[in-house]
Parts: C-alpha cells; structure tokens; sequence
C-alpha cells in the first residue's frame, strides 16, 4: 500500500509496483518534430545528415572529418542497389586518413558499408560495448544526451 | 575667419570617428578639406578688399593663415594620436613580416594617397629598422609595442592602413618559415579558455563549418579535458600511475583518459592559418587579458595580439577560498588546497598520501565526492576524513532535507567524519597541525584543508571588453542565444545565460558545459538557436548511491518525492554496467546510434532497509516542476526533460511519477 507522509514543505509517496502499474494519466504535450529549436538527431528532417550529431562524436570534425563527411554523404544519398557501392573511393580516402591517425582511429576491423560497420572502436569511442558491433561511432569524450527511449 | 572655424568645427568630429575606413576618409577628406579649405579663403582674401591696406591685407592673410595652419596642425595630431594604436600594430606587423619575409614589405607601399604616397616608401624603410632590431632582441617572443613613430612615419599612416589586409596575408606565407612558437596573428575562431566548453564550441564549429580554423587559447598547461573523474574515478583507479597517465577505468572495464582527445587530434597553432581544411589548435599557456571588442582582437599576457572574426568566451571559473582561510596566513595557505585543475587532482592525490588527516570543507557536491573518494582510500591507509560545511546534512542546498540526512548516513559509511552546522571561525597553524575553531566553540585539528566552497566565475574581461556581469549569479551576462555581443558568445560555467523555460540562471555542471558549448559553436556558425535543450547533472556518492538531475534542483523549494523500494540492480554500478558507459551522461547518447540491449533476467528483490531506495523527486516552482532528481533511477533522462520541457502543471504528481517506471531497471 502506498502511503503519504509530509515534511514541512516536501511531500514523500511512497508507492507499490501494482500501483504503478496502472498507465498514467499525466499529459504530455505533443512533440513537433519541425521544432527548429529541438535538438536533432542523425538525420535532419529535411533529409540532410545532422554533422553535430553528439552520436558521430568526433568523426565529422577530426582531422578526417571531411573525408568522412564526403565517404558518409555519398552513401547517405546513394541511390544504389548496393547502397553506397559507388563510394568505395571516398571511403578509401577516408581509411587512409585514419592510418595517419593510429591513435584517434585504432584500425580494428575493416568493413564495406557504413553506417552499420564503420567501426573504429578506439579509445575514443568509449560506447561501443563489447555486446554490440553495430551502430555509429559514438563518443563518449563529448558526454551529451539526446533523446532516448526506455 | 568664419570660414576657418566652419572648417575646425567640421574637422573636430571627423578626426575624432572611431573606425579605420572613417579614419581613413577623413584622413584624406581632411587633408583635402584642409588644403583645399586652405586655398580658399587665402583665393577669396586675395580677391577681397581691392587696392588700398595693402599692409592690413598682408598681416590679415597671415592671420588667417596661421589659422588655418593652426587648425589643420590640430586636426593632424589628433589623428595621429588616436591611431597610435594602430600604428603600432602596422609596425609590429612590419617587424613580423621583416622578421620572416623581407619581401613582403613592397605589399605595403603602393598607396594611392595624394603626397603621402610619397613619403610611405621612405617610411616604411624607417618602420623596418626599429622593428628589425626589435624583433632581434626579442628573440622568439613578438614585438611589444614599437617606440612611438616618429611624425614622417605618421602621415603614410593612411597609406600603411589598408595595408594591415596585406601583411597578414603576407604572414601565413611566410608563417611556415617563421620560428616554431609563432602565435597565428588572426584566428576566425578564436575559443578563449581550454575547457569542456570550449571543446565542445570546436568541435561544433567543426562539424558544421567545413575546414573552419579554430584557435583555442588557454593559461593551463593540458590540453582540454574533463573534470568529473578529477573528482570521481580518476580515485578509484588501481593503477599506481595514475597521476601521470591520467586514464581511468569506467565500470564497464574500459579505459579512456580524462583527455577529449590526443594530441594527434590537434593542429599545431602555427600551421593552423596554413591548414588546408583548417582543424582545431591548443594555444597552452597563454592567458587572454585584454579584449578589444571594437577591433575585434585580444591581447595575450605576452603582448601578441590575435585578432579573431567570431570569439567565444569560456574562461570557467576560479575555486573560492574561506576569507579566513586567506587571511590566517603562509602555513595554513601552504596546506590548502582549492581543488578544479589536474595539477590539484595531483598534489591532493600526493597529500592524500603522506599526511593523516584531510579536512573538506564544503558539503556540495565537489566536497561530497571527494570525501567519499578519500573516504574509501581511508580504509586502506588509516588516512582521517572529515567534512564539515553550514548545513545540517550533505548536499543540504540541493536534496530536500529528508533526503539530505539520508545522504549524509551513506557518506559516514564511506568512512568519512561528518561535522555539520559547522561555520569557520579562524584557522591557525599549531604544533605542526592546522586547528580549525568553528563558531560554536568546536575545533578540528588537521593537518590538510581541502576547500569546496563553491567557484567564482572568471569575468576578468568584462572589464576591457565592455561586457556585462550579472550581479545576481555572477558571470557575464548573455542572452538566450549565448551571445553578449555580436561575435562574442559565452559558454559554460561563466555564463550567465537566459533559459527560456527556467529563467535567467547560471550553471556549473558539466553536461551544461558541453551542452552551451555545443549551442555556442552552432550559433557562431550561424544558427541562432536558443538554449533550449536541458541539460542534466549527476553525482555518485560512493558506488550505492547514484542520481541524475535536471533543471533547478534547489532544496529551498516544495518538492514531492515518489519512491519505491530498491533492488541490488538500483546502483550506479548497474546502470553503468549495463549500458555500457562510464560517465552517466553519455548513456543517452549511446542509444542512438545503437539499438538498446535488451534488459536482463529480473534479479531477486533484496529488501534495503533505507526508505529511499529509489524514486523520483519533483522540485516545484508556482506549481509547475522546474527540476526533478531521478535518484537511483537511470536512463529515464528524456522523460524528465520532456516534462519540464512542457512546463505543464500537473495535478497529481504521482501520475506522472508512474512515466518513469520506477520500479523497472
């Protein structure tokens, strides 16, 4: 059973899990999502890629970041069967500028086709859990962040 | 006669204008007007009175003459004095540009400008001597100010004006060839402080400028880095090397260093200008202490001066000290340390290390965290901690009082002496012990102070820079938008920046470091974004007791606590081992890019005998929640910024407490 208890001007409930249970009828205010002043996540609702995204941590403004950006944006709007097939050269150019760079971009594993498998899973890129290969660079250097669902 | 004080009064205002191309213009207006003005009425005297007084004639034109001459001498000096600044800039560049590339000097001289034309070759030769000699003594460092000019030097000073485009052109040609500590003379970015603000302002303007050159100045000697684990798990390390390496182990197992990134990530200050897609540079060392908002250029405690096209302010703060503290002398000031940077993340760690007793004083959260982190060192080196600050209980300005008490229990467990309600009277070195008397008669006998008494935001540029300081909070006073004027934003701790759902406030946390960093470097990029993103904060009171917070978290006002009883999964060690990530903040950011995990096997309950498990708690301003703290509770961040995001008065609060599933992982 919960129960109500008050200290001076602090109110403390203390609640049962079966209480809880029941959805809430708190209200929430509907979201826009063409809020302008929101923060965006990887894509930006007009299509574009999100370069701030806190997600590509310092990928897009390192030392490669340019060569990153052109790898990343050939494939974002690559229209392919083979999506981003036609990049293979930026993504080249992209891979030896990270072999200058041993100590920001570790070469772990090499792989084709981002975003899925650009993996440069470093010291720098903290998140990247040992349970899960997938995903973006993240970057825990730059700690920030967006919106997430639990 | 008339005509010549209708001259001297349009002349007045003219030669007083502040810019370079108004100065420029008048200038050349006035020696034209003056010329000209001068022929004149000499043109209409001599067609005045005809004839007759020929002796009247000749002493009145002289008279006027003189006048005249008189008049265009002022306007002259004038000029020239208000200028010398720029004078002297035009000689340092000189004597730069000398110094490195001698043929550089030829873009100087062809000025189209009336007489003076001719004079600015010869003066540029008679610049070149006393900055080459100059810049001969000086050795690597740069020319201070040059000697006044002498007045030859002055008239080509319209001409050399334009002319401070070109020897900075000339510059970053010949920069490459020049001595290895050159400072680059302009930055379009230009980050002044090398904190997590900052870095965050680089890193932005990188991401969303392509090839942006950004320069960051700062007085420490370390790159950027981060301050939590100085106070967090940089001393839960089990490396002995620590102090050195600077790494820490996450709870997850992995390691990373307190550093943003490496060396290797940065440009080298001067092949910054050079940079083909431009990058970010570290200037160490080097403090800014003067701003000219006006010539959009600062000052270095060297006398180097950089101009910059858009400049960000993120000077951080200073510890405070207890005035008593202060003024009890050399002894007791020896054994104090006022903790932010690395270097005092190393002596204390040393101090820690060769003396018996640590006083904290200070029960916010630095004076918390660390006397939980020595606290548990305690254990191992019979090491005394105490802490004592004015409240009843730690954290006493943040967690309403129940939770306070609470928090103050778990804290002695970590081994720490709490003396509370505790007001320093005087401090005095005795006996080889520093004796703490506090007002109500008790004393503390240590033998080291660790003062936590909160930060005083660095605000020393306001001064020359003509910017506002906000009286209630501190800090320099910008809008919602960061900026204070144009081309100048503020970020992080030394903003004092307008929220536009909680009010004007000012922030010390880290999460909003980077946050208002990131929001300075886009709106310096163009965006002209509001503060709207809320950031959050978080503190670990020893590995049991863990929150996260939002908004204004002020334990003045009414809150409403919702809690369940906790779980053995309700730690921060949990939340951090089972999203993966060592600093709480970035659990969020971890979701995006990765599909969540999936949620283990439940884990049997075990009963805590602590009321306060876990829950939520509400801070309430005029009904509606301004903050709320998620204690024990993790990763349920975006629900609690959307509900202060909406501002939205709820009726029951516990309905909306039902939102954070409290009783799940």
């Amino acid at each position: 059973m919960s129960y109500c208890r008050q200290k001076g001007k602090d109110r403390i409930i203390f609640v049962t899990k079966e209480e809880h249970e029941s959805p809430s009828n708190a209200e929430l205010v509907a979201d826009d999502p063409n809020d302008p002043y929101e923060e965006q996540g990887l894509i930006l609702p007009n299509g574009d890629i999100n370069w701030n995204c806190p997600c590509l941590g310092g990928m897009a403004s390192g030392p490669c970041g340019s060569q990153f950006k052109e790898a990343f944006s050939c494939f974002h709007y690559s229209k392919e069967e083979v999506k981003g097939s036609e990049c293979i050269d930026h993504f080249r150019n992209m891979q030896e500028c990270m072999k200058k760079y041993p100590e920001l971009y570790p070469q772990e594993e090499e792989k084709e086709t981002p975003p899925q498998t650009v993996d440069v899973p470093d010291q720098e890129s903290y998140l990247n859990s040992s349970a899960s290969d997938t995903g973006l660079v993240t970057d825990s250097s730059l700690p920030t962040d967006s919106q997430r669902a639990t | 006669m008339l005509k010549c004080r209708a001259l001297w009064r349009k002349l007045a205002p003219l030669t007083r204008s502040a810019s370079t191309v108004c100065r420029h213009n008048v200038k050349s207006t006035a020696l034209k007007n003056g010329r000209t003005q001068v022929l004149v009425p000499a043109a209409h005297m001599s067609t005045g009175p005809a004839g007759g007084g020929g002796n009247e004639n000749a002493i009145y034109v002289m008279l006027v003459g003189a006048a005249c001459l008189g008049g265009g001498a002022y306007a002259y000096m004038t000029v020239k004095g208000d200028s010398k600044r720029y004078e002297e800039r035009i000689l340092e560049i000189s004597s730069r540009s000398s110094k490195q590339a001698p043929e550089s000097q030829p873009l100087v001289s062809p000025e189209p400008e009336e007489e003076a034309a001719d004079t600015s070759e010869e003066s540029i030769p008679a610049a070149e001597p006393p900055g080459e000699t100059e810049s001969a003594s000086a050795a690597e460092e740069l020319v201070t100010e040059a000697p006044p000019p002498a007045e030859p030097e002055a008239v080509q000073e319209a001409p050399a004006e334009p002319a401070v485009e070109s020897p900075p052109e000339a510059e970053p040609a010949a920069a490459p060839e020049s001595a290895p500590l050159t400072i680059p003379s302009h930055a379009p970015y230009l980050l002044i402080g090398g904190g997590t603000a900052s870095f965050a302002a680089a890193r932005s303007i990188r991401a969303r400028d392509p090839g942006a050159k950004v320069l960051i100045v700062t007085d420490e000697p370390d790159l950027p880095y981060m301050r939590p684990p100085l106070s967090k798990e940089l001393w839960f390390s089990d490396d002995p090397s620590v102090t050195e390496t600077l790494r820490f182990k996450q709870w997850n197992g992995k390691e990373r260093s307190i550093f943003f990134q490496p060396s290797s990530f940065y440009v080298k200050p001067e092949e910054l200008t050079s940079a083909e897609n431009g990058g970010v540079a570290v200037l160490t060392g080097k403090k800014v202490i003067q701003m000219d908002v006006r010539g959009n250029k600062v000052k270095l405690d060297d006398d180097t001066e950089i101009s910059y096209d858009k400049c960000l302010i993120a000077t951080g703060g200073v510890p405070r000290n207890l005035q008593v503290i202060e003024k009890a002398g050399d002894e007791v000031m020896k054994r104090t340390t006022l903790f932010r940077k690395i270097e005092d993340f190393k002596s204390l760690d040393s101090v820690s290390r060769n003396v018996k007793s640590i006083t904290i004083i200070g029960g916010g959260f630095l004076g918390s965290e660390l006397a939980c982190a020595l606290g548990r060192r305690s254990s191992e080196t019979g090491l005394e901690v105490i802490q004592m600050f004015p409240e009843k209980g730690n954290m006493g300005k943040v967690l309403p009082e129940y939770l306070s008490n609470w928090t103050t229990e778990k804290v002695k467990k970590e081994g720490v002496r709490i003396v509370p309600e505790a007001l320093v009277k005087s401090v005095i070195f005795k006996d080889d012990k520093l004796e703490i008397r506090l007002k109500d008669g008790r004393q503390v006998k240590t033998d080291h102070i660790v003062a936590a008494v909160g930060l005083e935001p660095n605000v020393d540029l306001a001064k020359s820079a003509g910017l506002e300081v906000d009286s209630d909070f501190g800090g320099f006073r910008v809008n919602a938008e960061l900026q204070a004027r144009s081309n100048i934003w503020v970020a992080g701790d030394a903003a004092c920046f307008y929220d536009i759902r909680l009010g004007r406030r000012r922030v010390e946390h880290h999460d909003h470091a980077v946050v208002s960093g990131r929001l300075a470097g886009e709106n310096m990029t163009g965006a002209s974004k509001p503060y709207w993103h809320q950031s959050m904060f978080w503190s670990d009171l020893g590995p049991d007791v863990g929150y996260e917070a939002i908004g204004i978290v002020d334990s003045s006002l009414p809150t409403v606590g919702v809690f369940a009883k906790a779980t053995s999964k309700d730690t921060p060690k949990a939340a951090t081992e089972q999203s993966g990530t060592g600093i709480r903040s970035e659990s969020e950011t971890e979701a995006t890019a990765i599909s969540p995990v999936a949620s283990s096997t439940s884990a049997p309950i075990v009963e805590h005998k602590d009321e306060y498990g876990k829950g939520v708690i509400f801070y309430l301003r005029d009904k509606v929640v301004v903050g709320i703290i998620l204690w024990n509770v993790f990763n349920r961040m975006p629900i609690a910024r959307k509900i202060i995001k909406d501002g939205e008065e709820h009726a029951d609060l516990n309905e909306v407490a039902k939102l954070f599933n409290i009783h799940e992982d």
